[in-house]
């Protein structure tokens, strides 16, 4: 099944800083993984996974392989945070937890927000129920690298018939100043029966050093319980893969936005195991791109239970040099009986040196389900944009009001208004500046 | 206000107006009648700008600018106003948003200060009423969903919202029932005036029994064949185009 090429160089230089390295926690894990990727190397572009993410390649070309924490300035959070929105914060620097820039306080009853070297200590059980069971760490490259080197994470857990209002923004920052920043950060969120949580990621760089980070997140989501996820990659110095696993049982709900805005590589596995029935989930992706950015999304949608719902939707704009992916795959199997399961994957190349690859991947075992895919790419309407030219709009404002709504659409199950009004911003800024 | 000489065009390499002459004077109406065919969609279609067309003899001149220099939305700007045959629906732009844009677009051409959000809705309320199209269609996106009525009779909203100096109406009739098309004339009634001019485009003479022309002209095979008063347009409706056929063979 892994049919990965190695890199030679760079994966004997990983394993290598392997051995010199000391590792406090999860130590088990971290050899498993090491020997995985010993075994099969970092992908290249001749790996199927891979094939249009050269994300191996750059890093070759970028970083020098180090396991230390690079040093970081930061004295405030106040630029990254987003304008209104009221939430717990967490702050990763450096791939480094920052106790002093968090504002964890005043959680509700019973709900625990800890760095997971603190649960490795205090709440064992639970971390040897869930801990790096969910992410690919035996599958994928570089959930295997991250599992092997995480520096820091963050362990969650919402206990039974708990609503955590307030979203937990989680900033993930990285301070390249000084030299290149490595980071490998992991999330462990476990909401129980009857709870829910909003959890939103945001990434931003300072300085002039090339920043890779491995991000893996595993989130557990019980009985009737509900997860609202939110990921913004708006950081164009950023090299990334962020492995998302989020396993769903009975009658849970999960809505996930992705937004890709700026970056070098990013590569986003997205992987959902609806292992429940009655579950809803919506799963919507935005990548909006230009300069040489390349964002490449992988989605697996796994139905295992009958009776659940899924709709997945990504839309993108490609402009200048960028290159889009989207690999959307759903599984429905053999007792996944009155599954509905809906993917649109929809693209709008404004440039010609733009690309994207699409590819839809349906797998169904069970015969009696609703299933449906399809992908569109193409440039804009020009008889919708003859038709606002012709009352008077100029062809810029005439463009970017077409790909604005085009875009926008895809915010609709966003439920937070700050967050929001935040991503709208963000979006209406970069259709009106470019055009 | 608009002068049109010896105008040839082509689409796609194929030849489709052969040289139009006509002069239309503010205050007029003047209706482009003719056979499938003919050119008449095209001719509205060259006045608005459309790039599919190329125009290779002839002239435009509209309040002595030569249109042909303009693009589609500085004739907009100029004063043009083309209601589609087939309006299109834009899914994601409401039609309040995209009448603010186009107004005031419109308005900085003209050196004129951006209208606010109150004096918009303000204006956009007297217009609705005036061409009585319900304010729950505006809130929706743009065309999307409407019946062929509702599209039209959103077409007539937006003319009534942009004042056109000229409009020209294609086929504006096309798809609707009696009703809707009553409703439709009755708004380009209400807004015709001594300083404006309406092209009205149309197969049939019905849309003519309401929205009564200045003159009419049949267009056959690119070119101006007759020109007359509307009783020209009852004699259409009577003896369809054959005789004029004739006429142009025989000629």
């Amino acid at each position: 099944m892994n049919s990965t090429i190695t890199h030679k160089d760079l994966t004997d230089e990983v394993v290598a800083s392997f051995q010199e390295a000391t590792f406090g926690e999860a130590t088990l894990n971290r050899e498993k993984a090491i020997q995985f990727l010993k075994k099969n190397g970092l992908p290249s572009t001749k790996h199927e996974e891979y094939r249009f993410a050269p994300i191996t390649k750059s890093l070759e070309r970028n970083f020098t392989w180090r396991n230390e924490v690079s040093p970081s300035s930061i004295k405030s959070i106040d630029e990254f945070l987003i304008p209104s929105l009221d939430a717990y914060v967490l702050v990763f620097v450096n791939g480094a937890y920052s106790t002093n820039l968090s504002v964890v306080n005043n959680l509700p009853g019973g709900v625990k927000v800890k760095t997971l070297s603190e649960a490795f200590e205090h709440e064992k059980e639970i971390i040897d129920q869930y801990f790096d069971k969910l992410v690919a760490s035996e599958a994928d490259s570089f959930a295997a690298l991250n599992s092997a080197f995480w520096q820091e994470g963050i362990f969650i857990h919402v206990p039974e018939n708990i609503s955590v209002e307030k979203p937990l923004l989680i900033l993930h920052i990285n301070d390249a100043h000084q030299t290149q920043v490595i980071a490998h950060t992991r999330i462990l969120a476990v909401i129980e029966n009857n709870s829910s949580l909003n959890v939103i990621e945001k990434f931003d760089s300072i300085g002039n050093n090339p920043v890779f980070n491995t991000l893996s997140e595993e989130f557990v989501v019980g009985e009737h319980a509900s997860l609202e996820y939110c990921k913004t990659q708006n950081d164009d110095r950023l090299h990334q893969v962020a492995n998302t696993v989020i396993h769903q049982s009975n009658s849970s709900q999960v809505n996930t936005f992705t937004l890709t805005l700026q970056g070098k590589v990013i590569r986003n596995n997205f992987n959902i195991t609806i292992d429940g029935e009655h579950c809803e989930s919506h799963f919507y992706g935005l990548y909006l791109l230009n300069g040489s950015t390349l964002a490449d999304n992988h989605t697996v949608v796994d139905h295992r239970k009958a009776n659940s719902f899924s709709n997945e939707l990504y839309k993108g704009i490609m402009d200048g040099n960028s290159k889009g992916v989207f690999n959307g795959k759903i599984f429905v199997r053999p007792h996944a009986q009155k599954t509905n399961a809906f993917q649109s994957n929809r693209n709008i190349i404004i440039s010609d040196s733009a690309t994207v690859n699409t590819k839809p991947q349906l797998e169904i075992w069970a015969d009696d389900v609703k299933c449906s895919h399809g992908c569109t790419t193409g440039q804009l309407d020009e008889e919708a944009m003859f038709y606002l030219r012709s009352r008077g709009i100029s062809e810029s404002i005439a463009k970017a009001m077409l790909l604005y709504a085009f875009a926008a659409d895809v915010l609709t199950p966003i439920k937070n208004e700050a967050l929001k009004s935040y991503l709208d911003g963000l979006i209406a800024e970069r259709l009106h500046t470019h055009f | 206000m608009l002068t049109i000489k010896n105008l040839q065009a082509k689409v796609a390499e194929k030849q489709i107006l052969n040289g139009i002459d006509l002069k239309v004077n503010a205050g007029e109406v003047h209706a482009i009648m003719g056979p499938n065919g003919s050119g008449k969609s095209t001719l509205a279609s060259v006045l608005s700008g459309r790039e599919d067309f190329e125009v290779t003899e002839g002239s435009i001149d509209f309040k002595g600018k030569n249109l042909l220099e303009l693009s589609p939305e500085d004739r907009a700007r100029e004063g043009i106003f083309m209601a589609f045959q087939y309006p299109v629906e834009i899914p994601g732009v409401s039609t309040i948003n995209f009448m603010k844009t186009a107004l005031n677009q419109i308005r900085e051409y003209r050196g004129l200060p951006s209208l606010d959000a109150v004096s918009f809705l303000q204006l956009m309320k007297e217009r609705m009423n005036l061409v009585e199209i319900d304010q729950s269609l505006l809130s929706r996106a743009l065309n999307e969903g409407f019946s062929g009525g509702e599209k039209k009779r959103n077409e007539i909203f937006q003319m009534a919202m942009l004042e056109p100096r000229l409009a020209i109406l294609d086929e504006t009739d096309s798809g609707l029932d009696i009703d809707a098309l009553r409703i439709v004339a009755n708004g380009v009634n209400k807004l015709r005036n001594k300083n404006n001019a309406i092209i009205v485009v149309t197969h049939y003479q019905r849309l003519l029994d309401y929205i009564v022309p200045d003159f009419v002209h049949v267009l056959y095979n690119g070119k101006i064949v007759k020109s007359g008063t509307k009783d020209l347009a009852l004699e259409l409706e009577a003896k369809g185009y054959d005789w004029i056929k004739n006429e142009v063979a025989v000629a």
